[in-house]
């Protein structure tokens, strides 16, 4: 397999920052928070066809305890807004956040005084994804940049 | 303006008009429909005579209008279908800007409930004599009616609360 001539001696040296951001960059199991028609795109990014399982996203969590990457998809509206905040606040860390379409970052065409003009007025955003809705490719791309993000932090050398 | 009704429809204006001779203001008709403005005061009546007599017995809609520059300033529109004759009428009143208030008609259709509650939460209009007389879709506390003119597009800000971006300490 080309495994067996690098783990010859049975054994390989690394960091222990890459070896823990290499686990969770591949599982970063998504908080579904699909509040409009970008929860359809949502589906299709998790289904067969665009199949996020190649990243390790597969696992759609409906327990905030069990996730990692809430994915803000739709329009928040004020009421909903204390919902959401209190889910992302059951996660449990480290977390991240996609604000998914033009809704979730700016408001998008609700731009009215009962929709929140962007989920970041309460939430800390780490992807925006444009398009209305966008594509699962996009939903990918963003999920992709979280994961380099992931992969460059410093997750236990400065922890301790 | 002459109006184009049918036999149905005829009985039911004439009828109107001779049980309320000073509240009928105006008969007309637009786009289709037609319309009845009558005096704030005799819609309770008006509403129990049409569904009792002239078998209106269902409500569609309550809504209400800005009519802002206008002499009176709100609009309350009542949407009632006939099933029976298969007419559909529109009746209207107008309020003045200060202090707009009608009786509710939840006592003759039970329906008007959330439509008053609506037309209350986004003009301000009151129901005197509705049952669970309160907003429906903005908070309790919240001190404007987002559908009148004035009203910003974008809300006032600080006017909602947004959650506290800091997480709870426990």
């Amino acid at each position: 397999m080309g495994l067996e001539n690098t783990l010859s001696e049975g054994y390989l040296t690394t960091k222990l920052d890459t070896l823990v951001n290499w686990a969770r960059s591949n599982a970063a199991w998504p908080m579904p928070m699909g509040l409009a028609c970008c929860a359809i795109e949502m589906m299709a990014f998790a289904g067969p066809r665009y199949d996020v399982s190649r990243f390790g996203s597969e696992v759609m969590r409906f327990s905030p305890r069990q996730a990692d990457v809430m994915i803000v998809a739709g329009w928040v509206n004020y009421k909903m807004a204390h919902a959401i905040r209190r889910v992302w606040d059951q996660m449990p860390d480290p977390k991240w956040c996609i604000a998914m379409g033009a809704c979730a970052s700016t408001g998008g065409m609700h731009r009215c005084y009962g929709v929140v003009q962007g989920c970041d007025n309460f939430l800390p955003v780490d992807a925006y994804i444009s398009g209305c809705p966008p594509r699962p490719d996009a939903l990918i791309h963003a999920l992709m940049k979280i994961q380099d993000k992931v992969r460059t932090e410093h997750s236990v050398t400065l922890d301790t | 303006m002459s109006l184009e009704l049918n036999e149905q429809f005829q009985k039911v204006i004439n009828g109107l008009t001779e049980k309320f001779p000073g509240d009928v203001i105006d008969v007309y008709q637009s786009t289709g429909d037609t319309f009845v403005r009558v005096t704030p005061g005799a819609i309770h009546d008006v509403c129990t005579y049409l569904k009792e007599e002239q078998h209106f017995i269902y409500l569609i809609d309550v809504f209400g209008t800005d009519r802002f520059t206008s002499e009176d300033r709100f609009e309350v529109v009542y949407n009632i279908l006939s099933l029976r004759d298969r007419l559909r009428l529109f009746v209207k009143v107008w309020l003045p800007e200060e202090d707009p208030e009608i009786a509710s008609v939840t006592g003759i259709w039970e329906c008007a409930d959330w439509f008053e509650r609506q037309t209350y939460d986004m003009f301000g209009i009151r129901f005197t004599g509705h049952p669970d007389f309160r907003r429906i879709y903005m908070p309790e506390d919240f001190e404007y009616f987002p559908m009148r003119k004035e009203f910003p597009l974008l809300g006032i800000p600080g006017s909602i609360e947004l959650p506290s971006s800091t997480p709870d300490p426990e």
